[in-house]
Formats: structure tokens, C-alpha cells, sequence
């Protein structure tokens, strides 16, 4: 085969062609024998859980590791990048997930950081203009880069890769921080980059946008390739279960009886401590018990602040923060968890955990004050290593055992460690930062579906996600957060992506754009 | 090319190999710089590591060891718990002059009254001049976020001042024939510290320092208090989190540090150093230092690296003696064993690959 079918019937020519590459690590093998081809202009899915193998693929793509055996071709010719450089030199760029720029300067000299021979500034400013206005990218080069919001920023990292004019543009989760219309926008331009030839190799979760934009699927499980699809053919739920290997259950919720007021927010305002952070601006809502609040918004809209005001790290004055009858807003983290309230940060390493201790110190650190594994100051390390495994078990953790480093474990591993942390504590009250960051669509749906089991024994939850399919599978209610302040909670059923898009602020003035551009 | 890359997780082999390592290169390296200063290198080493232990003079040079690891051990104890939470106290130094001071004010006031309860309170001043000197430092920090590191060094230079004044002014020994200096313990029974059991070296700042590495080891491995340390200087937003208050933090472990140097100038002052003199300090402060961190900020590590320590003191004492070393050489020889310590420690949690290709 010397090309690849469009959905359309034609065929289009080879761009890159991927053949028995294999890549092993002490104790696991990322990828094995995989083989998929991607033609020019075609936008191509790369899909599977975490750990199925897809971040290491698409760096061996774009020559950050090297494979143990296989070959690739680009364009006919062999294709092996020794480093980044050499990748982009040939025509294959990479958007990252998480975004490398620096704060403090400006758009066009981050920019010309990530090139080899910047140009003089003035010629570079008037190329990002000319750039971002023809694929409808609004971005003006000299704002600093700490004032851009998160879709923003994303578009210096496209419009970086797109002045190399790529043949192939590697996204890795590029959607996750973006507002429903500002994933048209960007949808737009990615599909006025594949009609002018350009292939786009797509990474992420959602299938639902992969089925609206993608040309082609290859689904990889435990570094092998399962199968090979055609999106559009597909519902998201059979793409999911050949992720998985498994079927999958859609979260059960329960009819909950609504009950009496156990968490109040009222008029609360803060400071952020974070730099470049987001002050949080009168917030007001109430969770009844068996209540699931859903809090959306864009990422960096105070959603760090608000976990942070939640969880006691943050204090104010007393009555602004009530659990049950109990003003508990200037008390701290230790006093919040003794009146029933548990939060869970967003950030794993570092912050919801210590990356370089053990599991079984990892649960000390949130769950030493309701589990009582305390006495007389020292701590029962016995109890707390039994608490630890049960974790372990219920929440399924992969860990050869609870005494390794939190580090040594994925993301999702270790995201499934913590949620199960604060959930199997009994509390009244839990407050959850991105109960599923990174996490694979099985330990997802579980997840999720211990929040709603939690909901169902009478606890109040808050839950602040990016995932607004997420947000309304679990949520009762639903607010957003956007600069700080909060929209009044609104129940979810009913609610459409519309609504829920302009609830978020709509696409930050970028409607305008795909218009005139 | 070597290139180095991070661990999965940290290195327990080269956690416990690290220290011996650096003093097998410190050997090495110190016994070029002898080599080339004209002395026999091996000559030099052997009396270094091996003749305070093993040698001649052997039954008198043991006993020194435990004088001079005493005081090490119980300062670098302290150092150790504010390193692993993030707080750098180097001013141990002059919290252990002012410990001294505290606490020989306290005994030289009731000279020549004979009681028991004497020595104990002493004990508690020397403890008690220590961690106020110690609070300066912790409170200018939580108040105004100045830098622990500066301040506490600092207020070495000023302990060091105070000391000058106390030998030559207010503690000066009024029967001392106009000599600078106090009166001395060793004449003054119920305010002294003397040998325990005769010839052993072991006072009561030794079973103090033994019985500190046990305690710290239990308060760092058993107790809630020892987790947050841990905690705070590993993950500070864990610790947060957790609901550790920085400040607390910071007055907790800058008192401990405080409070034992203060602690060990007291025991120094009133047995092996006998009074208060100008020049009453010897470094014990800032040789702790290394002591703490040859120890792996582990107090049982240390206790063993308190020893380590003071052979090299009592050692290069000798070497400077018998074979005509100068000091210098010997602080040099110290000052590398923390320099390789520090080198070789990165191995504990990187190592070095072989890159293939360029890169």
C-alpha cells in the first residue's frame, strides 16, 4: 500500500509510515511492533489509555528517544531523528500538552526561543501576525505571555510550530484547556491546516471530538496496536471499549433525596497567593448533603485559589466558609478535616502529594486526622499502611506495593491513590480539583463513579473540572469559574453546550475572527 | 558522552554508600595535596584515620574522641532537623557561645554556693541561651521573611563580640590576677562537668548527644512532628496541605537547632574547655555542619559521623604535631570530605547514562 484511504474514498499520498517499531523499558515494553501510516493532510488519531504506549510513540516521532528496532519513513526516505531539532528540520512539529513558556516575556520572544536562527524581532512580530490572522489565531506578539489565558497561550505554541510550515503536526491533548468554542476555532484551523496538506497526528481522550475531526483512529493497548478505525464509523463508546479491551459501565447515579445545607460559601473573596494567579471574587454557593456540584471553567480562572480557599490552605473570616453549622473559613487544613471536610488539589506532585515519599506517607499526609492514626503525637504506622493498601485495593492502584515513592507511580496510578485518599475517609464535605486529570476512560469511569456513590450516602461534593462531559455526568448543579468569580449554580439537566459555553465567556472575543478571517 | 538522568526513585545502595565513598576520595585527594606539600601521604593518613584509634598513644586519643564527637554530634543533630525541613541555621556557632555564656553567667552568679541543683539549671540556661539566640534569626524570618541563612551567620560575629566582652568584662575571674578568662569549673565542683567515668572522655554532653540521636531518630521516624519536617523540606506545598504552618515550622526547628548547641557550649564550657575565654569556641558550630550532612541528616548517621569528624580533629592535631602539617591543611582536608559528600550524593538520585548520538 503506498497510501492511505480518505474517508472520502480518494487516496491520499504517504507522508509517514510507521513499521514494527518496538520500545522497551526496564520492566515495560511502551511499544510493541507497531505500524500505522499517516497520509499528507490527513488528520490521524492516536488513541488509547494511559500507558498504552501513545506518549512514547509520538516522542520516538519527534526524535526525543529513540526506538529499539523497526523503522520509519517520511515521504518515501528513512526517518530516524536523533533529536528535536532534527525532527522539526524535516517537517514534523509538536505541540505539547504542557506548555514550555516562560511567563515573564513576551509572545514573540518565546517564540523565538524555541528557534534555531530567530530572525530580528520586527520581522518575526510581522510574521506571528501573518501567521495567526491567516489561520484565524488572533494573537498580538508583544503581550507577555503571564496575561495570555490558557487557549492563548496554547495558539504561541501552534503559531510557534506553524512558522516551520510542518508537514506533520503532533498535538498531544491540545482541547483540554479550551472553552467549547474555542475548541471550534481551533478545530477550524486544524482542518484549513489538513486541506492545505498539512497531516496532524491528534492526541487526547475525547472521542467525541476526535469522531467530529479526525480522518483516521489507531488504537493502541499495552503498546500494541488493537485496531485501526475510521472515527466517524464509530460511536465514542465502541472506540472506548477497544481502548480498554473491556466493556464499560456508564456511572450509576441515584435519585438523591436533596438534604439539608452541608457546605455554604458565602461572599467569599481572596488574594491569590500563586504569581500570575487568579483572585478569587465574592463566591457564593451552597452543596446540600447528596448534592454534586459541578464547577467548570477555562484552567487558570481560580480554580487553584478556590481548592486552596476549600481545603484551609487558604484562610478568611470564619463565617464565610460554614460545614454544616460549623464556621470553620479561618481555620486550617487539620481543623476542616476534623469538621468533615476533605479537598483533593489538582496538582499530584507536589502539592495533593510528596512525589519522593511512600504511598503509605502519602496517606498519612491528608488522612492521619479522620482515621485516627494518631496517638499522643505518634503516628501508628501500622494503621496507616493498612489504610494504605486498602486504597490500593478498592481503588485498583497498579504498584508493586505501598512502600514505593509516589513518583515512581504514572499519573493516573497515582491519581486513583488520592482520590481513593480523600473518598475513604467518611466525610461530609469532599472538594475535588480535577478528579480525573490524566486518568484512562476505565479508572475515569470509576472514579467518578465512587464520587457519585460518596453523593449517594449523604456526602456534598464539589467537583472543579475542565471535563465538561464530566461536569455533566456527575453533577447536580453547575456553576463556572471564570476570572475569579463564580456563576450562580444552575441544575445541570437542561443545560446545553451552548449555554455552557457562554456561561464559560464564550471563546474570549475570538468568535470574530473565523469570521472576517 | 556521560549525560546524567534522573532516578525513578532514589538509590538506597548509593543512600548508604555516599559517605564512605567521599571519604575514600577525600583520602585520595587529601593525600595528593600532602604528597605535594612534601609529606609521605600514607604517613599522613595513617595518622589521620588510623593512630588515634590504634596507635601508641591510643588510650589517651579514644577518650578525645568522644570529647570532641560529643559536642559535634549534639549540634548537628539539631542543624539536621531544620536541613531536612528547609531551614538553614548556620549560625550554630554562636548559639553554642551564647549557650556557654547563659549558662556559666548562671553558676559564676552563685559562686561558691555548693548545691545539686546547680549543675541541672545551669544545664537549662546553657539550653535556654542557645534558643534565644536561635529566635532572633527565626523570628525576623516569619515576621519579615529575611534570609535564616544570613542572619543566623551573623549573629555568630556578634556571639563572638559578646564572648570577647564576657572574658575580659563581666565573667572575667575576679582572683585571675587581671587575666582575661572566668574562673574555672573544674574548681567549682557543683558547677562542673566532669569525666564520668575516668579516662573514657565521656561527660555529660556525650550521654547527652547519644541519647539526642536516639531521641531525634524517634521523633523523625515515629512522631507526627518528624513527618512534617520531612514533609516541609521535601514538598512544601504538601506540607501545606497537610496543615503544617511554615511559621510553627520555622520556630520549632530553628528552637530545637538553638537549644542543643546552646546545649553543647554549656557541656564544653564547664568540662573540656574548664571556663570562658576569648577564644572559647572552636568551630565546633560550623564543623557540624559537615557532620550533619556526612550523616545523611540521619541522627543515628550522624552519631557515626560525629566520630568520623573528630578523628579527623584529633587526627590532624597530631598530624600537625608529630609531623609539622599546618592547620589549614587539615581544615582543607575537612572542607573536601563535604565537598566530595555533596558530589558524590548526586548519584543517590541521578545517574549517568551513556547518551547514544549526539545530544
Amino acid at each position: 500500500m503506498t497510501g492511505t484511504e480518505t474517508h472520502g474514498g480518494g487516496v491520499r499520498p504517504e507522508l509517514l509510515r510507521i513499521e514494527g517499531i518496538t520500545k522497551a523499558y526496564p520492566g515495560v515494553v511502551a511499544n510493541s511492533d507497531v505500524s500505522f501510516a499517516i497520509g499528507e493532510g490527513e488528520i490521524h488519531a492516536l488513541l488509547g489509555e494511559n500507558g498504552a504506549g501513545k506518549s512514547t510513540m509520538v516522542k520516538m516521532i519527534y526524535g526525543l528517544i529513540r526506538p529499539d528496532s523497526g523503522q520509519m519513513t517520511l515521504r518515501g526516505a528513512a526517518y530516524q531523528p536523533g533529536k528535536p531539532a532534527e525532527a522539526r528540520r524535516l517537517g514534523v512539529a509538536m505541540v505539547f500538552q504542557h506548555f514550555s513558556l516562560f511567563e515573564a516575556l513576551n509572545v514573540a520572544e518565546n517564540v523565538a526561543l524555541g528557534m534555531e536562527n530567530p530572525p530580528q524581532m520586527r520581522e518575526l512580530s510581522a510574521r506571528i501576525r501573518a501567521v495567526s490572522e491567516e489561520y484565524g489565531l488572533p494573537l498580538d506578539p508583544s503581550r507577555m505571555v503571564g496575561d495570555l489565558s490558557a487557549g492563548e497561550r496554547q495558539r504561541v505554541e501552534i503559531i510557534r510550530c506553524l512558522l516551520q510550515d510542518p508537514k506533520l503536526l503532533i498535538m498531544d491533548e491540545p482541547t483540554s484547556v479550551l472553552t467549547p468554542q474555542e475548541v471550534e476555532i481551533l478545530f477550524k484551523t486544524l482542518r484549513q491546516l489538513s486541506s492545505e496538506g498539512t497531516a496532524i497526528l491528534y492526541i487526547s481522550h475525547k472521542l467525541e471530538e476526535i469522531r467530529s475531526l479526525c480522518d483516521a483512529a489507531t488504537i493502541l493497548r499495552r503498546g500494541k496496536v488493537v485496531a485501526t478505525c475510521t472515527p466517524r464509523e464509530r460511536t465514542a463508546r465502541e472506540m472506548a471499549e477497544l481502548m480498554v479491551g473491556a466493556t464499560l459501565k456508564t456511572p450509576e447515579r441515584r435519585v438523591a433525596e436533596k438534604g439539608e445545607v452541608a457546605l455554604g460559601v458565602s461572599d467569599l473573596s481572596a488574594a491569590s497567593p500563586i504569581p500570575f494567579g487568579t483572585s478569587l471574587k465574592g463566591i457564593s454557593f451552597t452543596v446540600a448533603k447528596g448534592e454534586v456540584l459541578g464547577i467548570a471553567g477555562v484552567a487558570g480562572n481560580g480554580q487553584d485559589e478556590l481548592l486552596l480557599a476549600l481545603s484551609g490552605e487558604l484562610k478568611a473570616a470564619p463565617d464565610k466558609v460554614r460545614v454544616a453549622s460549623h464556621a470553620v473559613g479561618d481555620l486550617g487544613p487539620v481543623e476542616r478535616r476534623k469538621a468533615g471536610l476533605v479537598a483533593a488539589p489538582e496538582d499530584r506532585y507536589g502539592h495533593a502529594a510528596a512525589p519522593d515519599m511512600s504511598l503509605v506517607e502519602n496517606a498519612f499526609l491528608t488522612a492521619g486526622v479522620r482515621k485516627g492514626l494518631v496517638r499522643n503525637g505518634f503516628v501508628d504506622w501500622a494503621e496507616t499502611r493498612r489504610f494504605a493498601e486498602e486504597i490500593i485495593a478498592a481503588y485498583d492502584v497498579r504498584t508493586p506495593g505501598p512502600d514505593v515513592a509516589a513518583r515512581a507511580l504514572s499519573g493516573g496510578n497515582l491519581q486513583k491513590f488520592l482520590m481513593g485518599r480523600e473518598l475513604m475517609q467518611g466525610a461530609s464535605v469532599i472538594v475535588i480539583n480535577q478528579p480525573t486529570w490524566g486518568v484512562d476512560a476505565a479508572a475515569a469511569a470509576s472514579i467518578r463513579q465512587s464520587i457519585l456513590d460518596r453523593a449517594g450516602e449523604g456526602a456534598a461534593v464539589v467537583v472543579i473540572s475542565q471535563d465538561l462531559d464530566e461536569l455533566l455526568e456527575v453533577s447536580d448543579s453547575f456553576a463556572v469559574l471564570n476570572e475569579g468569580r463564580l456563576t450562580k449554580p444552575r441544575p445541570t439537566e437542561g443545560l446545553t453546550m451552548d449555554q455552557i459555553g457562554l456561561m464559560m465567556g464564550g471563546a474570549h472575543g475570538m468568535e470574530v475572527a473565523h469570521h472576517v478571517g | 558522552m556521560l549525560r546524567l538522568e534522573k532516578r525513578p526513585s532514589p538509590s538506597r545502595f548509593w543512600l548508604y554508600a555516599t559517605p564512605p565513598v567521599a571519604v575514600l576520595l577525600t583520602m585520595v585527594v587529601g593525600g595528593i595535596l600532602f604528597a605535594t606539600m612534601g609529606k609521605n601521604p600514607f604517613e599522613v593518613i595513617r595518622t589521620i584515620f588510623w593512630d588515634p584509634v590504634f596507635g601508641e598513644f591510643a588510650f589517651y586519643l579514644r577518650g578525645q574522641l568522644l570529647v570532641k564527637a560529643g559536642p559535634l554530634i549534639l549540634i548537628a543533630i539539631g542543624l539536621a532537623l531544620g536541613f531536612r525541613a528547609g531551614i538553614w541555621n548556620i549560625g550554630a556557632e554562636g548559639q553554642y557561645i551564647m549557650g556557654a555564656i547563659f549558662g556559666a553567667s548562671v553558676g559564676l552568679a552563685v559562686f561558691p554556693t555548693e548545691s545539686r541543683l546547680i549543675f541541672p539549671v545551669m544545664v537549662v540556661a546553657g539550653a535556654f541561651g542557645g534558643w534565644v539566640w536561635a529566635m532572633i534569626p527565626a523570628i525576623l524570618k516569619t515576621r519579615f521573611n529575611t534570609n535564616e541563612i544570613l542572619v543566623s551567620l551573623m549573629l555568630v560575629y556578634v556571639a563572638e563580640t559578646i564572648l570577647a566582652k564576657a572574658s575580659t568584662g563581666f565573667l572575667k575571674n575576679p582572683e585571675g590576677m587581671g587575666f582575661p578568662g572566668s574562673r574555672n569549673f573544674s574548681s567549682y565542683p557543683a558547677a562542673a562537668n566532669p569525666e564520668l567515668i575516668a579516662g573514657s572522655g565521656l561527660h555529660w554532653g556525650g550521654v547527652a548527644a547519644l541519647v539526642t540521636g536516639v531521641l531525634a531518630y524517634i521523633l523523625l521516624t515515629r512522631h507526627q512532628a518528624g513527618f512534617q519536617i520531612k514533609l516541609a523540606g521535601q514538598a512544601p506545598r504538601a506540607a501545606r496541605f497537610h496543615g503544617v504552618s511554615p511559621t510553627r515550622l520555622v520556630v520549632m526547628c530553628m528552637g530545637i537547632s538553638g537549644a542543643l548547641a546552646g546545649l553543647a557550649g554549656l557541656f564544653e564550657v564547664t568540662g573540656p574547655a574548664g571556663q570562658i575565654s576569648i577564644d572559647f569556641n572552636t568551630g565546633y558550630g560550623f564543623t557540624a555542619i559537615i557532620v550533619a550532612f556526612l550523616g545523611r541528616l540521619n541522627p543515628l548517621g550522624i552519631v557515626l559521623a560525629g566520630f568520623l569528624m573528630a578523628l579527623t580533629y584529633v587526627g590532624g592535631e597530631m598530624a600537625s604535631t608529630n609531623l609539622g602539617l599546618p592547620d589549614a591543611a587539615i581544615q582543607v582536608f575537612q572542607g573536601m570530605l563535604l565537598f566530595f559528600l555533596l558530589a558524590v550524593d548526586v548519584l543517590t538520585n541521578y545517574r549517568f547514562r551513556l547518551a547514544v548520538g549526539a545530544h
